[in-house]
């Protein structure tokens, strides 16, 4: 051990992480990649055929290819944050957690590490919606860079969310409470079935306070080439917000809040 | 080389409770020590700052003369820990938290698998490789935890009560596991409550009590103190009348069963020359208590006497 250098050391630690976060949501796939795939086909169904046909038109594309983008990039946070929430928080509550913080990994490693699993099944998961919404539509894309940077980005600020929500959890109930109360009810205000154009002055305004706002059209625009905000903007805040919630995430676990007496 | 070395060690925890109130340990390369005391007398706050688990209020820790603060990569890096709980991922297969395990410490796993089967197969875990963690025997998971803190070779084994609850076949055969480990070179710091487990095991000895070290010392000098013991003596064939033995006191529990006080230096061929002459004859003999025990259980109480 003593032979390699520590930069090989740290991207055995990191890997062996990863891998063991990748494991560990196939083996329970049941629970983290059927149910947003079937979630998802019913909002193709449901909101995209049965009532998107009655719609009409939506910033020139059919309703259905207008929200595509949004229930894609809906699944990827939701399941990028559920992931981290819900895997950190058993290692907490099953105490092997203590495997990591005995081992000489950085704690910095160990944020990325879970940060890379959240993202790793937010991107799978959306992988698998993307391939279920081309048995309803056609799908476009204008900017690949737009598109795939997004997404990535996207899944890992939810990632990072994920890891601090569970570092403060003390229960499974403390897990679920950010993604009932603050995550839905932001993913369904954030422009995933509607363009803010449709919304009075005052909503519109408070409406570009949603990050995912931001995400969603941003992914959009990957896609389909329209936006309700500037794309410069939206990766100037969301990347402002990657590095606010990863350094106060460096914070607690440096600190050893939630996993260190 | 000190293999650990703690200076002036303290603890507050946040209710106000002072686990540990300044001590000072030295563990010397190659040694198998033994750190004992009562519930809650400081042994795992110790064990929990050396594995940093639990933060420090105040004191420096070195592991093989790395500070743990200055550089606590290479000093986490000698340690391997066998924790008092289990602590492992349920759902994992055994094999895969062993790999995992050395992957943490920056070991590949091409590198750590004949090395984790070596371990699987030294600890009876072969069979159930493939298995979640889970699902294995109290015993079995026991076992599991020692090779999973060995997986990476480490320079120095903490031990924190590894036998709780192990059966005395299954314990007496992770003592030689541990005999052995320690002849070839890992240094071995155990907490126990079996002090005969400590008594058999260990040359050198640390007793904590209330946050402080009691007693520092090499095991013999420790039982060189005790200056008295009392053995029990089974007898093949019944006594009926009262029994007195010139310069022993002795106690008759029944007909066949004799208890005598013997202070340190006396011979027991004196007994036996007056038993001989009695024509009482002696089938088998022990100790009535674990002579460690005693010794502990007398230092701890002069301790709270003290305080």
């Amino acid at each position: 051990m003593s032979k390699q250098s520590r930069h090989q050391q740290h991207w055995v630690a990191f890997s062996t992480l990863l891998k063991r976060e990748i494991r560990r949501f196939i083996r329970i796939w049941p629970q983290t990649i059927l149910p947003p795939a079937i979630t998802m086909t019913l909002y193709f169904i449901i909101f995209g055929n049965l009532i998107g046909s009655r719609i009409g038109e939506m910033g020139g594309f059919s309703y259905m290819e207008y929200i595509v983008p949004g229930i894609i990039m809906m699944a990827v946070i939701n399941n990028a944050y559920a992931n981290v929430a819900s895997s950190f928080f058993s290692a907490k509550f099953q105490n092997h957690i203590e495997e990591l913080i005995v081992a000489p990994i950085p704690n910095y490693l160990i944020l990325a590490g879970y940060v890379a699993g959240g993202t790793a099944r937010g991107l799978c998961v959306g992988v698998i919606v993307t391939l279920v919404s081309l048995f309803f539509t056609h799908l476009p894309i204008e900017h690949i860079f737009i598109t795939l940077s997004m997404v990535v980005l996207s899944a890992i600020l939810f990632a990072i969310g994920g890891f601090i929500n569970a570092i403060y959890a003390r229960s499974f109930d403390e897990i679920s409470i950010i993604p009932t109360f603050i995550l839905t009810p932001l993913t369904y205000l954030g422009g995933v079935f509607y363009s803010i154009d449709l919304l009075p002055d005052f909503w519109q305004n408070v409406s570009l306070l949603n990050p995912i706002l931001y995400m969603v059209n941003s992914f959009r625009y990957g896609m389909l080439g329209i936006s309700d905000i500037p794309i410069e903007a939206a990766f100037a805040i969301i990347l402002l917000v990657i590095v606010i919630l990863t350094s106060f995430a460096m914070y607690l676990l440096n600190k050893g809040t939630g996993i260190r007496s | 080389m000190k293999a650990l070395s703690i200076n002036n060690l303290s603890k507050t925890y946040r209710n106000g409770f002072q686990a540990l109130k300044g001590i000072s340990l030295d563990v010397e390369q190659g040694d198998f020590f033994a750190l004992l005391g009562p519930n809650g007398a400081g042994k795992s706050t110790t064990i929990g700052i050396v594995t940093s688990l639990v933060t420090k209020s105040d004191g420096s820790i070195q592991i093989f003369d790395t500070d743990l603060s200055d550089d606590a990569e290479l000093a986490k890096s000698y340690i391997g820990l066998v924790p008092q709980e289990f602590n492992f991922n349920g759902f994992e297969q055994v094999k895969s938290i062993l790999i995992s395990q050395a992957g943490y410490y920056g070991m590949p796993a091409k590198q750590a698998e004949p090395r984790a089967d070596k371990l699987l197969k030294q600890l009876g875990l072969w069979e159930k490789r493939h298995t979640a963690s889970r699902s294995l025997s109290g015993g079995m998971k026991r076992r599991l935890m020692i090779a999973r803190a060995l997986v990476h070779e480490p320079k120095l084994l903490i031990l924190d009560e590894p036998t709780a609850g192990v059966d005395i076949e299954l314990r007496r055969s992770m003592w030689e596991f541990l005999k052995k480990i320690n002849a070839e070179g890992t240094t071995i710091i155990l907490t126990t409550h079996y002090l005969e487990e400590a008594e058999n095991l260990c040359r050198n000895i640390a007793i904590i009590d209330k946050g402080n070290i009691i007693e520092n010392t090499d095991m013999k000098s420790l039982l060189n103190r005790l200056d008295k013991e009392t053995f029990v003596l089974d007898l093949k064939t019944p006594i009926t009348n009262n029994l007195e033995l010139d310069g022993f006191t002795c106690h008759i529990v029944d007909s066949t069963t004799l208890e005598i006080d013997i202070n340190r230096g006396e011979s027991l061929n004196a007994i036996f020359e007056q038993l001989s002459l009695k024509g009482i004859e002696v089938s088998s003999m022990k100790n009535k208590v674990n002579r460690l025990e005693e010794l502990f259980l007398k230092l701890v109480d002069s301790s709270e006497q003290l305080l």
